[in-house]
């Protein structure tokens, strides 16, 4: 940066200046050389912002935003799949950890994403603040005029018109608004000059017209939307990020949930929420209808639940998929339901030592759902759990073997196996309720010596071998879960968006060039002369525009066109030129 | 025959047409280079020897033999499209009439085909892969038809027909399954709103990253070898095999500045249908999961895909990159919607699992 200034210096007595050889040394600061002109600081600091603002990094920082994204695709991710990601680690120990420390299983929460996005919108700002100061004093400026002369343009087009210069003006300004409606869009500021023919000495003294027509500034102006909305749904990003939260219940039929963080099976929120701002608004489900065809495809499903904000009414809603509830600043979500086979059983003593619904999961499309039963409140004897596959149409194959054939519960079955002994729920340590800690406990053996299953039906009361006491099924309703979601940011996010959408659509379809045409009353314009030729205007045009406005073209040949008196031509099937 | 039968004969016989169309095209690249190569050197032989009379006579009696094949047999489609030009006088033109024909009959069963299985299935034809492959290939024929009534695109019809009748011949093959109601996940008006642009973005990015690819193989046939990789040039067997001359159908193809600037027009259309895309998919998955953005699978690659456009938008601005390295980050940006539309779907598990193939 310093070079062109130290070699810039020709005037200079030869004394002053260094040799040539040793000029490329100081393209960087160096101290060695007292009299070498130096960035400085600001120098310095000024190069980095430059470094950062340049297209060049700005398109590698982007391209390095697509590539890192891709991991996010391929390793299972914290965020998106916990369960996944943890039996990833421990089926890979090897690379696991690894992968893990890296950050390839949370890529979008990484430090190496976050800088490179953080670095992509710093050198996008850096670009579009100047941008934008410069392209707001342009706006002010007025068209400048067309050049004096057109000859070294390409596509420079010539004719003769019939109109005189003020009728062929007027009719460019006519046509150079444009359609009614498209017009703020699609048309073009106007300058017309008055001077004489010719330039420098030749200038002969004839009056002419120039007409200068501009258009692009809405392309700029697209352009800066698009970026500012860029950063704007950034903002909004964040801002949803600290105050959104998010709440997963599984309700069976009949029971009620109440909003508040203890309530809630998984509960997470942003940095700035504060649990205590939910509203403890009531759910009960009352029902959940799924509906399926023939062939046990899922056709809908509609949970019909009863909202009750605090000292309000209740009132009747559904949720369906796509169709969420929406509720005071959030929107309840159904997103997944099962069965939930209400058992009872007793313990040794004959009380009863637990009753109640539990939820079983899904395992395939016809809901053969597993579950976990654990009953540590006996009055006597060990603690009892119980390991349950529910059938709800079983159908039995010709090995034996079970299996649903249907999602909806027109046979239910289970199938129990039962342990016995310690559930380790004392320990304190929480446990998945699906799971069943089998370290202290033994499986409960049948008169022949293997496991004992247990086949039951609803209705059915079993006993227990060893005089563990019985289980009885009582029915079978449904649960759904339910997924509740607050983030404030929703019209932030949404609005940003639309502003992208519409500043990249204009600053890519709006044109940027700039059309003249220059009118000169054709020599002579006198009766015989003027109807000889045809023509009482000379018009000479040319347009300026990037190469790939092959339109301007085009736009040109219709300005000329207008300027003569002809209608618009329509555009016809283009052939390339190879 | 049912409906569906219908359905899947027309499909096929689409695919047939197409085929014959990408034959009959590539013939008229062919012979369209080799005219333009006997012009070439027609003209160096007379600007060098002074003595190319001969050959330039050569070269018009070729010409005006297969303009006089043409005439009959170009009539039928000629009436078909009345805006397109007559292509008299023009060498392969017996063999871009034909492939027209083919192309456009090919397309109306096509539509035949993709119309008789929204009948027969009930509801928008996307809602699993065979339906959206059979639609988007459709919707990149007629994109392709479109622009070719505003400017000669006839060089790229080979790749076009080609690609389709892959697609449509693919999606037949591998990923055909009967038709079925909607699941409830996709029962939304969202269907509706969000595909269609994606499928219409897909086909705009499909047929101008057929030009992008014309456009680094016509700069490399242009360039010097050895001038990019000065040590291992002879290395280089892409840049070799497109100056070699079974490469010369690459004369046919307009020069890299034509490709660049229609590519860009197509890229600009297809980057604001694709933000569009985005973005209503981001409002679906709010309505449907609870969040508009959640980095699955499907979400990675759209975003991925929107990225590598938006850089081919900057790089064709920058020094440095504008041309070669532009047009090569739109390849990469078919090639990723191609790879989020097959292995994304396939052999990634994610949220949108609704191509129906198991």
């Amino acid at each position: 940066m310093t070079e062109p200034d130290a070699a810039s210096t020709p005037d200079q007595p030869a004394s002053e200046q260094l040799a040539p050889e040793r000029l490329k040394r100081f393209s960087v600061d160096n101290y060695a050389y007292p009299s070498a002109p130096r960035l400085g600081l600001r120098g310095w600091l000024r190069w980095g912002w430059r470094q950062v603002t340049s297209m060049r990094l700005a398109l590698v920082l982007l391209l390095l935003v697509g590539l890192a994204a891709i991991p996010g695709s391929l390793l299972p991710q914290w965020p998106q799949d916990s369960a996944k990601t943890q039996s990833f680690l421990d089926n890979n120990p090897g690379i696991g950890p690894w992968l893990d420390r890296a950050g390839l299983l949370d890529v979008f929460g990484s430090a190496w994403f976050t800088s490179i996005y953080v670095l992509l919108f710093l050198s996008l700002i850096g670009c579009i603040v100047p941008r934008a100061i410069v392209h707001g004093k342009a706006a002010m400026v007025p068209v400048s005029s067309a050049p004096r002369s057109l000859a070294r343009y390409d596509g420079r087009l010539e004719a003769t018109s019939p109109l005189s210069t003020d009728e062929a003006v007027a009719a460019l300004r006519t046509w150079a608004k444009g359609r009614p409606v498209w017009g703020w869009l699609t048309g073009y500021r106007v300058r017309v000059d008055e001077r004489t023919a010719g330039h420098g000495k030749n200038r002969d003294g004839r009056p002419q017209v120039a007409v200068a027509l501009e258009q692009g500034s809405l392309r700029e102006w697209g352009n800066l939307l698009f970026h500012a909305a860029l950063v704007g749904l950034l903002c909004a990003l964040a801002f949803g990020s600290a105050y959104t939260y998010r709440g997963q219940a599984v309700i069976v039929e009949g029971q009620t949930f109440t909003n508040a963080a203890v309530d809630y099976d998984s509960f997470e929120a942003g940095r700035l929420f504060d649990a205590a701002w939910l509203n403890p608004f009531t759910l009960t489900l009352d029902q959940f209808d799924p509906v399926f065809d023939l062939t046990g495809r899922p056709v809908s499903f509609t949970a019909h639940v009863t909202y009750a904000d605090p000292g309000e009414a209740a009132e009747a809603a559904t949720i369906r998929v796509n169709h969420p509830l929406e509720i005071d600043g959030g929107k309840i979500y159904l997103q997944g339901n099962g069965y939930a086979p209400v058992l009872t059983v007793t313990d040794a003593d004959g009380n009863i030592a637990f009753s109640g619904a539990t939820p079983f999961l899904p395992q395939d499309g016809n809901y053969t759902s597993t579950g976990v039963v654990k009953i540590p409140d006996v009055t006597s004897g060990p603690q009892i759990g119980l390991v349950a596959t529910l059938y709800p149409t079983a159908a039995q194959a010709a090995d034996g073997t079970v299996s649903s054939v249907n999602p909806q519960s027109i046979n239910p079955v289970m199938l129990l196996t039962a342990y016995e002994g310690d559930l380790g729920l004392d320990t304190g340590i929480p446990q998945n309720v699906y799971q069943l800690d089998e370290t202290n406990l033994t499986q409960v053996l049948g008169d022949d010596g293997n496991p004992l299953v247990i086949d039951i039906s609803p209705g059915q009361t079993v006993t227990l071998p060893d005089g563990l006491g019985t289980v009885t099924w009582d029915s079978l309703p449904r649960f759904v879960a339910l997924d509740l979601r607050a983030d404030p940011s929703l019209p932030w996010v949404l609005g940003t968006a639309l502003a992208m959408l519409f500043g990249v659509a204009v600053s890519l379809f709006a044109p940027r060039r700039r059309l003249w045409l220059v009118l000169t009353q054709a020599e002579g314009d006198t009766a015989q002369d003027g109807d000889a030729q045809g023509g009482r205007t000379l018009v000479e045009a040319a347009a300026l525009a990037p190469p790939h406005d092959e339109a301007a073209a085009r736009a040109l040949a219709s300005a000329l066109a207008v300027s003569a008196g002809l209608p618009v031509p329509r555009p016809t099937a283009r052939q390339e030129e190879s | 025959m049912t409906i569906t039968d219908l359905s899947v004969m027309t499909l096929w016989t689409a695919a047939t047409l197409y085929a014959i169309a990408m034959v009959a095209y590539s013939v008229r690249l062919a012979r369209v280079a080799d005219a333009k190569l006997t012009a070439k050197n027609a003209a160096l032989v007379t600007v060098g020897a002074g003595a190319g009379a001969a050959s330039l006579e050569t070269a018009e009696a070729e010409t005006s033999d297969a303009s006089a094949d043409v005439e009959a047999a170009v009539a039928d489609p000629a009436d078909a499209l009345p805006n397109a030009p007559l292509p008299s006088a023009k060498p392969g033109a017996k063999a871009q009439g034909i492939g027209r024909a083919t192309m456009l009959v090919g397309l109306m069963l096509h539509i035949v085909g993709v119309v008789t299985r929204t009948i027969d299935a009930g509801h928008a034809p996307w809602s699993s892969m065979y339906e959206f492959t059979i639609t988007g290939a459709m919707v990149a024929v007629m994109v392709f038809l479109i622009v070719q009534r505003r400017r000669d695109i006839t060089y790229i019809a080979p790749a076009v027909a080609g690609f389709v009748a892959f697609a449509v011949v693919s999606a037949l093959r591998v990923w055909y399954r009967d038709a079925v109601g909607l699941q409830p996940a996709l029962d939304s008006y969202w269907l509706v709103i969000h595909v269609p642009i994606a499928i219409i973005a897909s086909g705009i990015f499909g047929v101008s990253g057929a030009a992008s690819v014309l456009q680094v193989m016509r700069i490399d046939r242009d360039s010097e070898l050895k001038t990019r990789r000065r040590f291992f040039g002879w290395l280089n067997l892409p840049h070799r095999a497109v100056k070699s001359s079974a490469a010369r159908w690459l004369e046919a193809v307009p020069v890299p500045q034509v490709l660049e600037s229609l590519t860009f027009r197509l890229n600009a259309v297809g980057f604001v249908l694709w933000t569009f895309t985005v973005m209503s998919g981001a409002m679906w998955a709010e309505h449907a999961w609870g969040r508009y953005w959640g980095w699955d699978p499907k979400e990675v690659w759209s975003f991925v895909i929107w990225i590598l456009y938006a850089a081919y938008l900057h790089a064709r601005t920058t020094q440095g990159w504008a041309g070669r390295r532009a047009a090569w980050l739109a390849i990469w940006g078919l090639i990723a919607i191609v790879l989020n539309f097959t292995v994304v779907n396939l052999y990634v598990q994610g949220l949108h699992a609704y191509a129906g193939v198991k």
